[in-house]
């Protein structure tokens, strides 16, 4: 039983590193993933994960496979897609999903470019899909602060956030602070994003946030308890993922970002508002 | 009008190259990577012009074809390719330009080895199945013997496509024959002063297969036989393992892969990171590896200082 679940980790100090970082990403991530779902947008969160793209491949191109310059970069392009939409949004008659979907492709066509400037030098798969094995303690102090600045600024802001999400005209009525909370919730959705992009690569990140999210509103319809609930299964699935891709000899991301998955289906038919449950008293109306 | 007319004739004649000078031109010839580029132009010297695909320090397993590379394969006579499986992207991009040219595998006759078993089975699963031949390591340029045959087989190919300067490439090749022999001495002699116990490194891809069998010295790699796939928690393991029970003696990271992975193993053992190994590609011109040669001598010279160093 110890060589199975604690083993690895006291033997190898990468694995410690890998485990440290996917916890501290599971912090972050999971409440973030909780308010874009509750938002309805679960799939934004995937364009904003290619919309960092060009950022990190310019700091790439400038200064190699630093993690300091991709992180800026990331951020900048990240932001500037963000406020781009919300901006186009809010100014004009289209959604923000329309003007979400122009900006990202904008900028993944310009990530891309960006990228295959450099003739393929080490491959773009390597700068798309980080790893968590060669996490080092820089990354895992990114991770740390974006993680514990996330947690702080929804603390700050939670009940503006539970507001705007479930009625932002309300918010609106009675305070100035929605367009705010709308910015400020979208800086977080980049920040968590970008400090799972070296761990996991942008692709998969996005999985550490809007998995255990998804999973967990299967269980309870509590804001607080989902989020938290939302941070146990990322946790979980960290822990699953390193020792399943130690045990079974395979690829760490995508092992975690599957475990992640697993948890969604056990959700999605054993929950308490899932297919069985819901099934079993078709005569109680949901409550929202 | 008229002057516009006339000018853009002159201009055509000017582009338009007359027939008469069609045999005087050099010989076109597409080389996929920059390793085959040098060894084109050694062969060929003045009399041949060497486009080369994927250019220093880029990677071929992964490389995307451009528009131009399907220009330049178009107008070739000649396309040198590794073979082996090596370059995933040649036959779409052939197929693509519509070429006449032979297509010429320069590892014919070498004796493939299996790929290293180890990061092999994780990659596949991996989409990309044609760039693996059934578990064959492309590398075959990683042992000098190998390399004197791809240069035989790059003088025939010449002498095929242009008769009259046959004997030139003839001459080349054998002087070329003759430094690589050299190399080759170069090399073991390098390797038979580190003593053999020691004669274990890990880097970050397997490319090095033909060199370990050649001459005697044990590669490890979290990475498999491509670059393409992801190292997992148990590679990595392994490998920390190998040096803390002293059986690897040296790291290195290579001139195209991500050195990521490498440096964490260094951080977790101790070992430092022992240089650049330039595994697919040459450096720059100005770089250590410009030539094969160059690369080869580089190479072997970075291994033997960091294991005696260590």
């Amino acid at each position: 039983m110890y060589e199975l679940l604690i083993g690895p980790f006291v033997d190898y100090g990468f694995m410690q590193k890998a485990l440290l970082g996917t916890l501290m990403l599971a912090v972050g991530a999971g409440p973030v993933g909780v308010f874009l779902m509750l938002r309805r947008m679960s799939l934004a969160g995937d364009a904003m994960a290619h919309a960092i793209l060009p950022g990190a491949a310019a700091g790439y191109l400038l200064f190699g496979l630093a993690i300091i310059p991709m992180t800026i970069g990331g951020l900048i392009a990240g932001l500037a897609v963000a406020l781009g939409a919300g901006a186009v949004s809010r100014y004009t008659i289209q959604n923000e999903d329309a003007s979400m979907a122009a900006f990202y492709l904008i900028s993944l066509a310009a990530g891309v470019l960006l990228v295959s400037l450099r003739g393929s030098s080490v491959d773009l798969m390597h700068v798309l899909f980080g790893t968590v094995l060669a996490l080092d303690t820089q990354t895992l102090w990114l991770i740390g602060t974006i993680s514990a600045l996330t947690l702080v600024v929804l603390a700050i802001f939670w009940r503006g956030l539970v507001a705007e999400c479930l009625d932002p005209l309300y918010l609106r009525s009675v305070s100035g602070i929605g367009g705010l909370v709308h910015l400020l919730f979208l800086v977080l959705v980049v920040l968590n994003l970008v400090s799972g992009f070296q761990a996991l690569g942008t692709l998969l990140s996005v999985g550490l946030m809007m998995l255990p999210a998804l999973a967990a509103r299967f269980w309870t319809s509590r804001v607080e308890t989902m989020s938290l609930l939302a941070v146990a299964i990322g946790m979980v699935s960290g822990v699953a993922g390193l020792l399943i891709s130690y045990h079974l000899e395979l690829p760490s991301g995508p092992s975690i970002i599957l475990v992640a998955g697993l948890a969604y289906l056990v959700s999605l038919i054993a929950g308490r508002r899932g297919i069985v449950q819901s099934r079993l008293r078709p005569h109680r109306h949901r409550v929202a | 009008m008229k002057r516009f007319g006339l000018l853009v004739f002159a201009i055509m004649a000017l582009l338009v190259p007359l027939p008469t000078h069609a045999t005087a031109q050099p010989l076109k010839v597409v080389a996929s990577f920059s390793i085959l580029g040098d060894l084109a132009k050694a062969v060929g010297g003045d009399k041949v012009e060497v486009v080369t695909l994927v250019g220093p320090n880029g990677d071929a397993h992964v490389y995307e074809p451009k528009p131009a590379d399907a220009a330049s394969v178009s107008v070739a006579g000649v396309v040198l390719v590794n073979g082996l499986g090596f370059e995933g992207f040649i036959e779409r991009l052939a197929k693509a330009s519509s070429t006449n040219a032979a297509i010429v595998e320069v590892s014919k006759g070498v004796k493939p080895i299996e790929a290293a078993e180890e990061g092999h089975e994780a990659e596949a699963g991996a989409a990309d199945t044609e760039q693996h031949h059934g578990g064959i390591d492309p590398h075959a340029f990683q042992s000098v013997p190998n390399v004197r045959l791809y240069v035989k087989n790059i003088a025939e190919a010449f002498c095929a496509a242009d008769t009259t300067d046959c004997d030139r490439f003839k001459a080349n090749a054998a002087a070329y024959d003759a430094k690589l022999a050299k190399l080759d001495a170069d090399i073991r002699a390098a390797v038979a002063s580190i003593p053999a116990e020691k004669r274990t490194i890990i880097t970050s891809h397997d490319a090095f297969g033909y060199f370990a069998n050649e001459y005697g010295v044990k590669f490890l790699a979290p990475e498999g036989i491509s670059t393409d796939s992801e190292a997992s928690a148990s590679d990595v393991a392994k490998l920390i393992d190998q040096v803390r029970a002293d059986k690897a003696s040296a790291l290195f990271v290579e001139n195209i892969s991500d050195p990521r992975l490498v440096n964490q193993i260094s951080a977790e053992t101790g070992i430092k990171v022992g240089g650049a190994l330039y595994s697919d590609a040459l450096s720059a011109a100005d770089g250590p590896a410009g030539t094969y040669i160059e690369m080869m001598q580089h190479n072997v010279e970075t291994i033997k200082g960091a294991i005696l160093g260590s």
